[in-house]
């Protein structure tokens, strides 16, 4: 019998913000030791109280415009009861009741075409701590508790293991371009919910949920593996299906059902009224999406437009910083095009030869464009250009002061020319001769200590013609 | 009786009950489970005070998380006796001046009449939590404790009014307690509240009448079931917001942690059983059940709605009558109780009170009896304690 995979998703999202979601502590990633970014807030002392985040708040509706999902005006926190070291109070807050946003569509193109995958809801919540186990003794770092997260949830729309990696891949390139979350390693985790059904069915199989995973690399491969036994099965009866909480296993590639302590917890869930329900007026929202970076798909259409490579523009839709490069480089007024060019190969080059990367800032719009600028209107040389860039990223150079520096406009004055000539013909005396004999090899030899003296600086073809202006005196 | 837990000035005038924090002194709430706890930063109130140049003298007993009404339930009262609203008897018997002390239930507010003195529990999100050992975050409120009205007013002008570290405090940073003037206006009497009181507090009631009518107030007398209606909804929201905010007392950070485990369970249960007393015990258990999957919906989401249905019959009330006196306590006087039986009369004896938790209204206990105003009437609650503290002269 042939068998349909069903898929749904649950994809959290560490959101890039200064502070976490409840109290002014910095982000997990600026700690360098266990519990360097924790107060009494986030390790669960008394007396604290939560105090919202405004920027989640925006991150969140960003991204639920960005999944084209309805924006709940109200929303309210709720509070996920369960006890386990690393989570200090004992509770979650997270959003049950109102979550921020609903009712989201997708496309997926995959080599089986597009097709849309709804989203059912976006909601906020934060993170929890870890645990590190040393020989007998476990100890709790809480650095990573109370950062915000934003919970997707897919209704089972997916198909196959590849529309969910190239969701997942979506996701990632639009969060990463929006600001939303730089989506590194770890920062995405899914829990995805998996049945299998015979072809035409509209009825669902017993539904398993393999949780928490974070490389894509083996969420295809525990999906492979997941659906290929429940198609076994069915087809073979080699067990029986249970619903149930799994979890993979990187090493054999196999899954394993978990404890049922955990799968059956019952969490009590109920309203937080330490948080006042969130209410976002008009005047919030179009604030909001007039801040809103334009979406992946639109931005390929407007690059593609402008006759940049499909690979090019997977390139530079891969990293927010590249794409913002761009977009900056173009609007002060230079070719996007040319600067994509600039861009991925100049730069990404200058920038991988000094071990830098875009997100250092050594190349801003700012100084790209005025190297841009001055090599397409002729002031230097396109090798020039890439000589000012190394200084750029090298020394941190000026890039119009460098030019001059270095003699490197070719738009020097006539008179500063004639001077360098006057200088080479009285150097050569034989070289004038001979071309004054008409052997005009010599000339080149003329022109050539010329542009030497003049370091690239000069058109040549202004040097060419008064060289014979005045050998011709 | 040694009222205080922790003496921080001789010479202070203000007394702080265990459910607040005070920076550097080991804060307990009454419960073992917090053996042990210094907090890292004071109380709002209580840096507002110290700004305004009040010193404190100390912290005072509570029983467990300031839940215990009848003075039962603390992990210091073995060594004490039953324990008798420490903060009200201090300022009673002119130790200090004022005490704060956070209302979760009406425990201050029965401690004060009790005791003889004022505790205000003023309207829900006019003071900051911030600092507060929280059980009920939905209805608990820091109030005052002290012998006048005028005393109290002038406390509550300097504790209360916005603080952005607390999301449920509202927007207004100052209010206005001069009490109002009394004459004028009409009071409700719950008769089938004063009708379940001790003779000894039909008394009150009837002196505090006629003092009313004394000093011009029109005083009448209602039936009114919402006062027990409210109990039980304030009953199971405050059981489960407990239980949730208690749940983070669990042996791995601070506090109490039992000597023997051999596992994470047994650490947490261990070290829980050992910590709690029977009544916050009870209340994680019956917290824990109103909040499960099959009961939810007809305990904590009724009692949500139950709490929206009685809000709109008091603002009604309010626009008949501009307070409701009532006993604050049945009992005349602390009693021994059995344990369980005492685990009983905590939900009994909190009819009095449970109403203003609720509904985040100020509730006053003055002279022994108790009134309820709408919200935001703070002054013309205290301007009514003022013709009460005349007795008629
Ligand atoms: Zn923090």
């Amino acid at each position: 019998m042939k068998y349909e995979l069903v898929i749904g998703l649950e994809t959290h999202v560490e959101l890039s913000t200064e502070s976490k979601i409840f109290c002014s502590c910095g982000g997990h990633s600026a700690a360098n030791e266990p519990n360097d970014c924790v107060c009494p807030a986030c390790s669960g002392m008394p007396g604290m109280l939560p105090i919202m985040n405004k920027r989640v708040v925006e991150l969140a509706v960003t991204a639920g415009l960005m999944l084209n999902c309805e924006i709940n005006r109200y929303t309210t926190f709720d509070k996920k009861n369960y006890y386990y070291p690393d989570l200090p109070c004992a509770y979650q807050i997270t959003q049950i009741n109102h979550p921020i946003c609903v009712n989201g569509l997708v496309n997926v193109k995959t080599s089986q075409g597009a097709r849309d995958i709804r989203i059912k809801q976006i909601h906020m919540e934060e993170d929890a701590g870890k645990l590190v186990h040393s020989g007998n003794s476990s100890f709790v770092d809480f650095n990573r508790t109370s950062v915000p997260l934003i919970e997707i949830v897919t209704q089972p729309d997916f198909r196959s293991a590849e529309e969910v990696v190239t969701y997942l891949n979506k996701l990632k390139s639009m969060f990463r371009s929006g600001g939303i979350s730089e989506c590194e390693e770890g920062a995405m985790r899914c829990d995805v919910n998996i049945s299998v059904r015979p072809e035409g069915s509209e009825e669902f199989g017993v539904r398993t949920e393999i949780k928490n995973m974070s490389s894509f690399e083996a969420i295809e491969k525990a999906i492979q593996y997941e659906s290929q036994r429940h198609m076994d099965a069915l087809e073979y009866g080699t067990e029986e299906l249970v619903q149930e909480t799994r979890r993979f296993d990187d090493v054999s590639g196999k899954t394993f059902a978990m404890r049922n302590k955990e799968t059956e917890a019952d969490y009590r869930y109920f309203p937080d009224a330490n948080l006042m329900p969130i209410v976002i007026d008009d005047a919030w929202l179009e604030q909001i999406k007039a801040d809103k970076p334009v979406a992946v798909d639109e931005k390929a259409e407007e690059y593609m437009a402008a006759g940049i490579s499909q690979k090019e523009i997977d390139l530079l839709l891969s990293d927010g910083k590249i794409s913002k490069l761009l977009d900056d480089t173009v609007a002060l007024g230079c070719d996007m095009k040319d600067s994509a060019t600039w861009i991925l190969t100049d730069c990404a080059g200058v920038l991988s030869k000094a071990g830098k990367s875009f997100a250092d800032g050594v190349v801003t719009a700012q100084n790209l464009s005025v190297i841009i600028k001055m090599v397409a209107d002729g002031t230097i040389n396109r090798n020039a250009g890439k000589k000012v860039l190394i200084a750029v990223v090298e020394q941190g150079a000026d890039p119009a002061a460098y030019c001059k520096e270095q003699g490197l406009d070719r738009k020097v004055d006539a008179s500063a020319i004639e001077a360098v000539i006057d200088g080479v013909l009285a150097a050569n005396p034989k070289a004038v001769e001979d071309v004054k004999g008409g052997k005009l090899k010599a000339m080149g030899a003329l022109f050539g200590a010329c542009m030497k003296e003049l370091k690239g600086a000069g058109d040549p073809a202004v040097i060419k013609q008064l060289l014979e202006q005045k050998l011709a005196q | 009786m040694n009222k205080f837990a922790v003496t921080i000035n001789g010479q202070g005038t203000i007394a702080v009950d265990d459910t607040l924090l005070i920076q550097d002194a080991p804060a307990t709430a009454g419960s073992r489970m917090l053996e042990g706890f210094t907090p890292l930063f004071s109380a709002e109130v209580v840096d507002r005070l110290q700004q305004k140049g009040y010193q404190i003298a100390g912290k005072t007993h509570v029983g467990e998380f300031g839940l215990d009404l009848v003075g039962e339930f603390s992990y210091t009262a073995p060594q004490q006796g039953t324990l008798q609203g420490a903060a009200a008897l201090a300022v009673a018997e002119g130790d200090v001046q004022a005490a704060l002390g956070v209302d979760m239930n009406g425990a201050t507010r029965r401690a004060a009449a009790l005791a003889g003195v004022d505790f205000l529990k003023p309207t829900y999100g006019t003071v900051s939590r911030y600092g507060v050992i929280s059980c009920a975050a939905s209805g608990e409120q820091v109030g005052v404790y002290a012998k006048t009205a005028q005393d109290v007013a002038k406390i509550m002008t300097d504790i209360a009014g916005h603080d952005p570290k607390d999301g449920t405090c509202l927007k207004t940073e100052t209010y206005d307690y001069t009490p109002a003037k009394a004459e004028g206006k009409t009071v409700a009497v719950v008769k089938n509240l004063v009708a379940k009181a001790d003779d000894g507090v039909k008394a009150k009631v009837q002196a505090a009448v006629t003092a009313l009518q004394a000093a011009g107030v029109t005083v009448v007398e209602i039936d009114c079931d919402l006062f027990a209606l409210a109990n039980t909804a304030w009953q199971i929201l405050m059981c489960a917001e407990t239980c949730n905010n208690v749940s983070r007392y669990d042996g791995v950070k601070y506090g109490h942690r039992a000597a023997n485990y051999k596992n994470i369970d047994e650490l947490y249960v261990n070290s829980r059983t050992e910590g709690f007393n029977f009544l916050t015990k009870a209340v994680i258990l019956y917290g824990s059940d109103v909040l499960s999957k099959n009961r939810y919906k007809d305990c904590y989401d009724k009692s949500l709605r139950v709490r929206r249905v009685v809000r709109e019959a008091v603002t009604k009330l309010f626009g008949q009558y501009d307070a409701l006196l009532t006993p604050a306590t049945f009992a005349d006087g602390y009693q021994a109780y059995e344990v369980t039986e005492a685990f009983g009369k905590v939900f009994t004896e909190s009819e009095c009170t449970a109403l203003a938790n609720l509904i985040g209204t100020p509730a006053l206990a003055t002279q022994g009896v108790q009134l309820f105003g709408k919200a935001f009437d703070e002054a013309g609650l205290l301007g009514l304690a003022v013709a009460l503290e005349k007795k008629g002269e």
